[in-house]
């Protein structure tokens, strides 16, 4: 560090010095070898990842491969912004100065706008088009993934989630991180850590999980699902819960399934905003002869009513785009299906582009509010700031 | 009413621990049974629940063939080498690209610097479905040929990731103390020998957390893998997702093939949790 600053001395006293053209100076050299640099480190890049495509027999096998990548993806993008410093330092300071801040962005903000800015507004366009995106048939994709009744079943499966699971996720989620909140240090962190693990399985291995706790045998064998085993021990008949529609019982046992998953992550944000509130509002109350309920409803819930909020709204995010769970378990047989599973089969079984980007237009209208409020949230953090 | 205190002198609440152990057994039994059932024979597993095993543990037979029949058999080794090979460059690439812009965007000021922010924070909340149809057809034959390939999920999931990532770095990059950068821009350092000796070292843990995150995310994933990568490529998750259409036989696989596809993520979480709570709680998701 001391070797850096002594070297940098020199050049400092040249900017900011009796040399008042300097900020002028514009340095072709540097902005000729930043320029090559990048159009040479794109070029390399596109070729070696084009031929990871297109030759893989090249490299021999695929750790090759998944070795390479990392290499050349992590050094490229090093190299790429190497060189695109240089290039924007060789430009007058001036210009220098207004122009890093973009040459920083651009790369991520690039990626950004091919990946989901344009492909938004290329899904609302095929939306219009036939089945391979190939000709304009003007609403007639909407007239009929609106005139068919599975579209409307999904979209009360969806709400139906949607008032159900965020609200549980986040209910278990103050419950388990208030109470573990009581318990000793190694208690709180076994139990903490039993609720959390879930966060880390695939929804398709929760899926997996689950089937086997809704398992069915026929009657007078004996039961190997979990669920079934309680029920005929209490006195009923096998069922096979996740045909059962009758108050969309499947549904909801689907719905346990992400409430399950999604425990763990509203606890640890709630227990970490618990542990902010500050404890002598909660001795304060309790002198005043408040109860260990009113303590928890007027004190601490108030004071984590933030937290609480954005757990809801992502755990609401995650609801919306539901899919691997239902596609897994019952592919939306027996009244269980949901938009974007419906939205899967349309383009991946059916191969019906434009009803499905027809579909995904109704979600994307659907999140607009909530990217209204994520907007707003952050401007109101920032202005706390 | 005296009531117990424990070591730190709080006192013992039996409602919480009655409550918590409940919920932490409703939370661990589902998994559990999938592991007890991963071991026992084909016919065990048919006719008596996995709980009668767990109970008489030396009357039932026990098994690891179900483990080597969905390693080679069902061929799920293929598709966790695959599973590597798309997670790994998928997690740290978009690392690379996300942390300059989040330097910019925390250090720099410049016209538009909220706009494009904003865009960013919109982006966040916009379903990935939309993507699919047009990127079909720019990575795929119509386009640049590539879907299939490893390469056409890097760059989605690259994408995907960007967003939360330029998020989360950033938030937690505002952290840092403005002054470091300022006097670094003093000593003559330019803004790149910033990001690179001080912003990106002391970055380290939010790093690690989106890392965990977006690591588990490209792992977990079902939706890109399924429609982005033919057969020979295809990740672990879907072949368990194939195991699972495939009703009637190979049962007995398909517990041992979901704890295949559950232990690489749980070891990543066991080992990394401290820096994705972290993450979570400072960063991806602010409170």
């Amino acid at each position: 560090m001391t070797a850096d600053t002594s070297a940098a001395a020199p050049r400092q006293r040249l900017r900011t010095g009796d040399d008042p053209d300097a900020h002028l100076r514009t340095n072709p050299m540097k902005i000729g070898v930043g320029l090559v640099g990048m159009i040479a480190v794109i070029w390399g890049l596109a070729n070696l990842f084009l031929a990871f495509g297109y030759y893989p027999q090249w490299f021999g096998n695929k750790f090759v491969i998944g070795i390479l990548a990392i290499v050349a993806g992590v050094g490229g993008a090093a190299l790429l912004f190497y060189f695109l410093n240089m290039f924007v330092e060789g430009l007058p300071r001036r210009l220098s100065e207004g122009v890093i801040p973009y040459a920083f962005i651009l790369p991520g903000l690039l990626l950004v706008g091919l990946m989901l800015i344009y492909p938004t507004f290329q899904t609302i366009n095929y939306s219009f088009a036939n089945a391979d995106s190939t000709a304009y048939v003007g609403l007639q994709n909407y007239k009929t993934i609106f005139g068919s009744s599975e579209f409307w079943q999904s979209i009360v499966n969806n709400i139906l989630w949607l008032l159900i699971v965020p609200a549980l996720v986040v209910a278990f989620g103050v419950i388990v991180a208030v109470l573990a909140d009581k318990l000793s240090a190694t208690g709180e962190k076994v139990a903490k850590s039993m609720v959390f693990l879930p966060m880390a399985i695939s929804a398709v291995g929760a899926s997996a999980i689950w089937l086997l706790v809704y398992a069915y045998n026929n009657p007078g064998q004996p039961q190997t699902g979990l669920l079934n085993a309680i029920w005929t021990g209490l006195g009923g008949d096998p069922q096979t819960w996740l045909a059962i529609d009758t108050l969309k019982l499947n549904s909801i046992l689907l719905m346990v399934i992400l409430i399950w998953l999604q425990a763990g992550f509203a606890m640890v944000l709630l227990s970490s905003a618990i542990k902010g509130v500050p404890e002598d509002t909660v001795e304060a109350a309790r002198i005043d002869g408040a109860g260990e309920f009113q303590i928890f409803w007027q004190v601490i819930i108030p004071q984590i009513k933030g937290t609480i909020i954005t757990v809801f709204v992502t755990v609401f995010i995650t609801v919306l785009k539901v899919f691997d769970i239902v596609y897994v378990t019952t592919n939306g047989a027996y009244g269980t299906n949901v938009i974007a599973n419906l939205f899967f089969n349309k383009l991946f079984a059916a191969s019906e582009a434009g009803q499905a980007t027809a579909i995904v237009v109704v979600l994307l209208i659907a999140v607009i509010p909530l990217i209204w409020y994520q907007v707003k949230h952050f401007r109101d953090e920032e202005a706390g700031r | 009413m005296s009531r117990s205190l424990m070591k730190d002198g709080r006192p013992r609440s039996p409602f919480s621990i009655v409550t918590m152990t409940i919920l932490a057994l409703l939370w661990t039994i589902p998994t559990l049974g999938l592991l007890v059932t991963s071991f026992r024979t084909r016919d065990d597993a048919a006719t008596s629940g996995w709980w009668t095993a767990l109970f008489n543990p030396f009357g039932a037979d026990w098994t690891t063939s179900n483990y080597s029949g969905a390693w080679t058999g069902a061929d799920l080794s293929s598709g966790f080498v695959n599973s590597i090979i798309v997670a790994i460059p998928a997690t740290v690439i978009p690392i690379m690209f996300a942390a300059f812009a989040a330097y910019a965007f925390t250090f720099m000021d410049f016209p538009f610097k909220e706009f494009f922010f904003l865009l960013i924070i919109a982006v966040m909340v916009v379903p990935i479905q939309v993507a699919f149809q047009p990127m079909l057809n720019i990575l795929g034959p119509r386009g640049l040929g590539i879907s299939g390939q490893y390469i056409a999920v890097w760059l989605l999931h690259t994408g995907f990731g960007m967003p939360l990532c330029i998020y989360t770095l950033r938030n937690y990059m505002s952290t840092l103390p403005r002054s470091v950068v300022e006097s670094a821009k003093i000593d003559g350092c330019s803004h790149f020998q910033t990001f690179w000796r001080l912003v990106a070292p002391m970055s380290i843990p939010a790093i690690a957390a989106f890392a965990t995150l977006q690591f588990l995310w490209v792992w977990n994933d079902l939706l890109i893998a399924k429609l982005f990568l033919k057969s020979e490529n295809t990740t672990v998750i879907v072949k368990l997702q194939q195991l699972l259409g495939s009703q009637g036989q190979g049962q007995e696989l398909l517990t041992a093939g979901a704890f295949i596809t559950i232990i690489v993520p749980m070891i990543v979480f066991v080992t990394l949790q401290r820096y994705m709570i972290r993450g979570m709680t400072s960063g991806a998701v602010k409170g």
